[in-house]
């Protein structure tokens, strides 16, 4: 069975051409990418706005509640009602990048919100007492000190597209669930594992680079390297353990985000 | 809605080997998640390998991980074993780390009250603080399930019979009213979940009822 798999994955005919890897792995990246941004450009601001001003705190909810629907549901749904309404070939695309939108946006969301709302209100009145005025404190305060927990729910979300990105396959999109889909059609089960190892890969690396955007872009300040205070345990911690290993530490405890996800 | 009342034996059927596909995964992971988080609490070194190694397995999407597991398991393709495994393996990658943590959240006063009255190892484990963690376990359990279920649906696309065939199915053959049975069904079987979870919560942690 492995050697099945090596020989599909090696084979030169299926890394050319438009249903060759590289051209699929791009699909993946370019549906979920699009997905994404979208996703962020609402979900950020709406969070800013709800966490700063502690009102329609129930778009969160609603938002956190959606998560109980089953995104393959989501997806058969609009498809099957949008899908007809769509000539051309973005029949298939347009239904899976607004049902991708549809699962960015609760973490994404919830993450920005409980970033902001956690920040020390010590830290908002210390920069309002030297002088900031509200769009500055939200600027160089209130996001900054959010970060952890808003990277943290980019990174969901973004596990949670890719996942769903290749489901979309069965409703005819590109991207590497073609492979898991038209190997499945035709039980050709090495197609289908050598997809599954490379959707696998792709969700890996992914989650890696967004790991170490995460490490370099939050402020050490907030990471534990600099911390003297807050908790009652003895500081020193270093970088490397800073996040893995304490779990008191923002970076980490942002990651429980990462329960409620598919 | 007559569709539904025609149907409903089948429906119900679906239902039971979703609960079974979600639920049973839900237990046996928790179970050995138990003596791996508190290996993750005791021994603070493991404790980032344990919780990174498990945060790996969530990393892989569902639908790549159930065509995967025969390679592993060396079942065959449409073994239920297969989503056993996988959604066991899902559970377990989140559920270390909320024992863990549920562990790490007994407070040190506690503790030490139950280490002055005599308790030792693990009659302190068991006595005090598993039952002090629950709230913080259950949470994250209920977490889980609501997860399970949903993933559970996409095993039908490999040809798993569980609610998820209804969303299939419907989409085959273009009968909306199929697909919204299958979200109602799914999104009803989570809320019992959590229903259930929070109850047994509720039942086992009757301090937490008094504190108030």
């Amino acid at each position: 069975m492995l050697n099945s798999i090596g020989g599909w994955l090696t084979d030169p005919a299926h890394w050319t051409g438009p249903n060759g890897i590289p051209q699929r792995v791009l699909e993946h990246l370019i549906y979920s990418g699009i997905s994404l941004v979208i996703a962020a450009l609402i979900a950020i601001p709406l969070g800013v706005i709800v966490g700063h001003s502690g009102r329609a705190k129930w778009t969160v909810s609603l938002a956190n509640s959606l998560r109980a629907v089953p995104s393959l549901g989501l997806l058969f749904a609009v498809a099957l009602w949008l899908g007809p309404k769509i000539a051309s070939s973005l029949a298939y695309v347009i239904p899976s990048v607004i049902v991708l939108v549809l699962l960015a946006v609760p973490p994404i969301l919830s993450g920005t919100y409980a970033g902001i709302q956690g920040v020390d209100p010590a830290a908002r009145d210390a920069a309002k007492g030297m002088g900031m005025r509200g769009g500055e404190v939200l600027r160089k305060v209130e996001l900054p000190c959010a970060l952890p927990l808003l990277l943290s729910g980019v990174r969901s979300a973004t596990l949670q597209v890719i996942a769903t990105a290749t489901i979309a396959a069965s409703i005819s999109l590109g991207g590497l669930g073609r492979y898991l889909i038209d190997g499945l059609s035709v039980s050709d089960y090495a197609e289908m594992a050598s997809g599954a190892i490379l959707v696998a890969a792709l969700a890996l690396v992914m989650d890696g680079i967004l790991s170490i955007v995460q490490r370099t872009a939050v402020s050490p300040g907030l990471t534990g390297k600099f911390r003297n205070t807050g908790d009652n345990r003895p500081v020193v911690t270093t970088t490397a353990r800073g996040d893995a290993s304490d779990p008191a530490s923002p970076t980490d405890r942002a990651d429980d985000q990462r329960e409620a996800l598919v | 809605m007559t569709w539904v009342a025609d149907h409903i034996g089948d429906i119900l059927w679906y239902a039971g080997q979703h609960t079974l596909l979600a639920g049973i995964p839900l237990i046996i992971g928790l179970i050995i998640a138990l003596p791996l988080g508190w290996v993750a609490r005791r021994y603070s070194k493991l404790y980032g390998f344990l919780i990174a190694g498990s945060g790996l397995l969530y990393t892989i999407p569902s639908l790549a991980l159930f065509i995967l597991m025969p390679l592993i398991l060396g079942t065959r393709i449409l073994d239920t074993l297969n989503v056993y495994v996988a959604m066991t393996l899902y559970t377990l990658a989140l559920r270390v780390r909320t024992v863990a943590d549920g562990l790490g959240a007994v407070p040190d006063s506690t503790r030490q009250a139950a280490v002055a009255m005599g308790f030792t190892g693990m009659r302190r484990l068991l006595k005090v603080d598993l039952p002090l963690a629950v709230p913080v376990i259950a949470a994250g359990l209920r977490a889980a399930a609501v997860s399970n279920v949903s993933i559970v649906s996409v095993a039908s696309l490999v040809g798993f019979p569980q609610l998820g065939y209804y969303l299939t199915d419907g989409y085959q053959r273009t009968f909306p009213t199929e697909i919204i049975v299958g979200i109602v069904g799914c999104v009803l079987l989570a809320l019992i979940f959590d229903t259930v979870i929070r109850a047994g919560a509720w039942a086992i942690t009757p301090w937490q009822r008094v504190a108030r």
